[in-house]
């Protein structure tokens, strides 16, 4: 469990960061490297070059304002889950992160290395899709955003280029209206889910995002339906599958039983919300 | 006086070294300059031969010291590595080369060994191994290895190691005549040790002394010297084995010599140069043993009262692809799934069975868990079906207090009769049923149930042969400091040895505990010991150096006896001191009586004049007496006839979601018996441990192999071992003491107990929540899900 030889690089700035990606053969961003280091020292991945932006400048910033929530690329999961601002803004981002893996993984991982390496069994992507976020990215060909709807292609695959950064992710505030749920099951504690379910509601809609069921996060529209049988409903739309944790049955059973907990926990903390207003 | 330590909950000296990071285990030993790093090239498939092995590549590789195949092995080391324990019934006993040759049989076996400066480029050779393969269809699963459409080894028939049976009476009849019947079929998965450390070995050559030292992560210090020797074609006297701190063992490190073990010393000595091999977590779980997986079938004769009449069990045992450690856990089965029953007429008869996975060798518990499972499944079963209470089935077969020792007419895994030593299963039975508040249990679940929730308690018994021979050693040796230092052989791997064997020789030499070093597991300090499993450290080490330090104690009190003109029946030794009772001025210390015990021609220091030639003797006698020896020392051997018999109850209460089927512990009890208590803080501690390896093996873990012989869960991701929040909060502990008649303490073994009930009782606990037979484990939610479905 070494990693192949691969040339490191630990750029100060942004542009020297893009740079090193173009040109350099193969080269791999690294974050907080809870992700990508089992996978160099399994020899699962390769790169060539990796260029860690740890110490790249502006990128450890966490802004909150009325707006939303907008995470840096080198903010750790430990960071804005401490955040209380984060709390009082978008909820379901503390709510999520709390389910991230442990403590110890929380201060070194990256809640943007966490969305764009587009895990389907991760909390943070379902979140972002869940609530319309986006990501915005530095690369060769300039700066763009990527809404979440177009992020994440397949498994652990990302719409972002192989020269490009993501500088940071953006989650809308939570309207006064609206209410969000969020509930998993793992094996054991902090484990990745079997099934994790995101629920956003307002006066005209429900949406459900999914973790661990399909080979991309996946977000439902069930507005309308009640949350008794909103899961049967959204199955639908989903492909559970099985492995070594789960059969398809239960994973099955699970969006049913945690869709209706999260929906009436998502209409909950809405009235609760209006309650308080 | 001074209190006795036997019996005190003292701290544990291990672990303020061992928590702070000062530990030294393997892969931290710096044996000096020009170390190098070892890595493996593992077998990818299941079951191939080999066509061709191409390191052409490695050898371009820069900082590639060496790459040995098995054409480069030569001598013993090309032969086959040893079936350590021998049995007449394993017709078909198979080991594995240190590297293949030929043919691999499971996904893991050693294939090219690596040498180089470091890990890293040593793997990245690994990478450049062309090995051709003509991949072989793979037996996987025992169902596949009875079907035996497919062989492991082209010539063991039927993929059947051993045929084994034991019996006493007539079962069959017994069961035919009996006035009830039932038939049980039982299955229970794999899992394995999963030390925080895996293996480890660093070997270093010295040409100008003509030895080989050894340090490695192993159960067996002499096992792994005199497997060494034999395969490097070296004298024992040439081979030292040194076993550093062992970052946990739990069965897998009792096998040996494993292939790296051997390749280490045999490269180190090729080239001249020290090197290590460090095991990595992908390695132990491909290529170290696993255990557990059998398929069983019971058939059971009883009467009204539930009292077994007869009972005839089958089982199969997957032994994975080879045999290096015999039968020794299907013996364990068959002989311990009795628990504390008297079974009328037994038999028993298993099949030891060839599969393209990794070994199977002992794993904490060794057998036991299974024979559990099929004996406590099956009187629940007897329960279910008369309508009686669980507890009151068990309690009509106990046996009682008056018959020990109890002889059952079977050989145990030593090879000698099973008889056990003492016990008292009754009284056991009441102290779990009081500690789980057992009787009060069906209204609690009535109350859960009306509020939609599953409430289910489960019990299991058990009986352990603990502390099996054939010997162990001690050497106590009194320094002219008065501090005291204690050898014995067999390895620690994190137990407490220390801490428990110098109680042993503080209560029994008369020294002060803080003044007593614990050094096990080092062939230049003890040369013959056997090692450590069976839960055997405590009576077989602590029996021989409470022996040997009482050998010390006699010595010391001869010759203080002498230097004070006191009889040594008016002698007392406390806190290191000899004085006379009543008198005490009158007095010398241990380091004094040390000094006195050497006679000496040579001071060194103020304190050793006293043993000079014009200070000390009798001119007319030898200052050595013919029947004496210089020193203040004790050596003394432990080898007991038979086994001691430890004993447990475990009762669990679980409560199982009606939506999701996850499965939850409320409550966990253990009454436990292993003779008289050394350390009851050490003891509890290794019960703790033990449930929570048990909830791990019948709640979460498992060996996930495809049909191909894949192993999917092959790291800590996938593999699920509890972690603290998955464990219960608190486990109630109660303990009863029967002394073992066998040893002057009164011991019996503790290490492995803890996990041995685990599968029988979670089943139990499930099933009396869920309402139907729970007949495989372990069980994850999933299944339980699936299971839920089939009954609807
Ligand atoms: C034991 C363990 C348990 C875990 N459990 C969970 C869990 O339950 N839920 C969960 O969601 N996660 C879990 N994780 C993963 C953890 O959340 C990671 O922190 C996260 O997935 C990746 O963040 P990182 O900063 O460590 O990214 P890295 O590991 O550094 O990178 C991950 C990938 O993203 C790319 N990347 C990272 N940052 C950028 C960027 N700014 N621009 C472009 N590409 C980038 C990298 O190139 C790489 O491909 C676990 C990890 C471990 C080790």
């Amino acid at each position: 469990m070494k990693p192949a030889p691969f040339a490191y690089h630990r750029p100060r700035t942004l542009d020297e960061a893009v740079a090193l990606l173009a040109s350099e053969p193969d080269a791999k961003v690294m974050a907080g490297g809870q992700s990508l280091v089992p996978l160099l020292t399994m020899r699962l991945a390769g790169p060539a070059t990796i260029v860690d932006v740890s110490a790249v400048e502006g990128l450890d910033t966490l802004a909150v304002d009325a707006e939303g929530v907008r995470v840096g690329a080198m903010v750790r999961h430990a960071d804005v889950l401490a955040s209380a601002d984060v709390r009082r803004v978008q909820p379901l981002v503390s709510a999520a992160l709390s389910h991230v893996a442990h403590p110890t993984i929380r201060n070194r991982g990256t809640t943007v290395g966490s969305i764009v390496h587009a895990d389907a069994a991760a909390e943070m992507p379902v979140v972002l899709a869940v609530l319309g976020g986006s990501v915005d990215v530095v690369g060769g060909s300039g700066r763009r955003t990527i809404a979440a709807a177009d992020l994440f292609l397949g498994l652990l695959e990302s719409s972002l280029a192989p020269d490009e950064v993501a500088t940071s992710a953006w989650f809308p505030a939570l309207a006064d209206d609206a209410g969000v749920g969020f509930a998993e099951i793992a094996r054991r504690h902090g484990d990745y889910a079997m099934v994790g379910v995101a629920a956003h509601v307002d006066a005209t809609a429900a949406r459900v995002g999914y973790l661990s069921v399909n080979d991309v996060p996946t977000v439902v529209d069930v507005t309308g339906v009640d949350p008794a049988d909103a899961g049967e409903a959204a199955l639908a739309h989903l492909a559970p599958g099985g492995d070594v944790h789960a059969s398809a049955a239960y994973r099955a059973q699970l969006v049913r039983v945690l869709t209706a907990r999260v929906l009436r926990e998502a209409h909950e903390h809405r009235q609760s919300r209006q309650g308080a207003a | 006086m001074t209190t006795k330590l036997m019996g005190q909950g003292v701290q544990r000296v291990e672990d303020d070294r061992l928590l702070r990071g000062q530990g030294a285990y393997a892969d931290d030993l710096d044996v000096g300059p020009g170390l190098l790093h070892a890595a493996v090239v593992r077998s990818p498939h299941a079951h191939a031969r080999i066509v061709d092995i191409d390191v052409d590549a490695v050898l371009d590789v820069e900082g590639v010291h060496a790459v040995f195949t098995h054409d480069d092995l030569t001598g013993p080391m090309a032969d086959p590595l040893p079936l350590l324990i021998p049995h007449p019934a394993l017709t078909h006993g198979r080991t594995q080369y240190a590297l293949a040759k030929d043919e691999v049989n499971y996904v893991g076996e050693a294939v090219a060994f690596i040498v180089a400066t470091d890990r890293y480029v040593a793997e990245d050779a690994v990478g450049k191994v062309r090995v051709t393969y003509d991949v072989l269809p793979a037996v996987v699963g025992i169902d596949a290895a009875r079907r035996a459409d497919r062989l492991v080894h082209d010539d063991v028939p039927g993929n059947l190691g051993a045929r084994l049976e034991q019996q006493t009476g007539d079962a069959p009849a017994a069961v035919a005549a009996a006035p009830h019947r039932l038939s049980l079929d039982l299955d229970i998965e794999r899992s394995a040790c999963m030390p925080l450390e895996g293996r480890g070995t660093v070997a270093r050559w010295e040409p100008a002394l003509d030895r080989l030292q050894v340090w490695t992560s192993t159960q067996s210090s002499t096992g792994v010297r005199a497997a060494v020797a034999v395969k490097l074609g070296l004298d024992l006297g040439q081979v030292d084995v040194i076993t550093p701190d062992v970052g946990g063992g739990f069965g897998v490190k009792i096998n040996h010599p494993w292939p790296e073990e051997l390749l280490v010393p045999y490269a180190a000595r090729a080239l001249g140069r020290p090197v290590k091999f460090t095991e990595d977590r992908r390695e132990h779980f491909i290529s170290s043993a696993h255990e557990r997986a059998q398929v069983q079938h019971v058939e059971v004769g009883f009467d009204d009262e539930g009292r077994l009449l007869g009972l005839d069990v089958e089982f199969w045992h997957d032994h994975g692809a080879y045999t290096p450690y015999g039968l020794i856990v299907p013996i364990i089965t068959s002989t311990q799934l009795l628990g504390p029953y008297k079974p009328g007429a037994y038999r028993v008869v298993f099949h030891s069975l060839y599969t393209n996975t990794v070994i199977v060798t002992p794993y904490r518990g060794a057998g036991r868990p299974q024979g559990c499972y099929a004996m406590e499944r099956t009187m629940d079963a007897i329960a279910a079906y008369l309508g009686k209470d669980r507890t009151e089935v068990r309690r009509v077969n106990l046996i009682q207090p008056d018959e020990f020792p109890y002889e059952h007419h079977l050989v145990f895994q030593d090879g000698r009769p099973l008889t056990y030593d003492s016990g008292n299963y009754p009284e056991m039975l009441d102290k779990i049923k009081a500690l789980v508040d057992w009787d009060s249990f069906p209204a609690r679940k009535a109350a859960a149930a009306a509020e939609g929730r599953k409430l289910g308690i489960g019990l299991a018994c058990y009986v352990e042969g603990t502390g099996v021979g054939p010997y162990e050693g001690a050497h106590v040796h009194v320094e002219t400091t008065g501090k005291v230092k204690v050898a014995t052989g067999l390895t620690s791997q994190g137990q407490g040895h220390q801490t428990v064997f110098a109680q042993l020789v503080a209560d029994e030499l008369g020294c002060r505990f803080s003044d007593v070093e614990v050094v096990t597991g080092d062939t230049r300090r003890m040369p013959y010991a056997v090692g450590t499993f069976a839960s055997r450290a405590a009576v077989m080490s602590g029996s021989a150096i409470h022996l040997a330090a009482r050998r010390a104690r006699e010595k010391a009190l001869r010759i203080a006896a002498d230097a004070l003109e006191a009889s040594e029946d008016d002698l007392q030794i406390v806190d290191g001191v000899v004085s006379v009772k009543g008198a005490p001025e009158v007095s010398l210390d241990l380091g004094t009586i040390s000094v006195l015990s050497n006679p000496l021609r040579y001071a060194f220091d103020e304190a050793s004049k006293r043993a000079t030639q014009f200070q000390v003797g009798d001119p007319g006698k030898p200052p050595v007496a013919e029947d004496d020896e210089p020193g203040l020392e004790g050596r003394d051997f432990y080898s007991p006839e038979r086994a001691t018999f430890a004993s447990g109850m475990h009762a669990v209460i679980v409560e199982t979601d009606p939506d999701t089927a996850e499965i939850r512990i409320v409550q966990y009890a253990v009454v436990h018996d292993c003779g008289t208590l050394i350390n009851p803080m050490i003891v509890e501690g290794q019960i703790h441990g033990g449930v929570a390896q048990g909830v791990g093996g019948a709640l979460y873990e498992r060996m996930a192999y495809d049909e191909s012989g894949q192993l999917l869960n092959a790291s800590f991701m996938d593999f699920l071992m509890p972690y603290v929040s998955e464990v219960p909060d608190g486990i109630d502990v109660d303990h009863l003491e029967t002394p073992s008649p066998l040893n002057p303490l009164g011991i019996k073994g503790a290490g492995e107990a803890g996990v041995i009930p685990s599968a029988a009782v979670f089943a139990a606990a499930i099933e009396d929540a869920e309402g139907f037979p729970i007949t495989a484990m372990p069980i994850s939610p999933s299944e339980l899900f699936e299971l839920r479905l089939a009954q609807s």
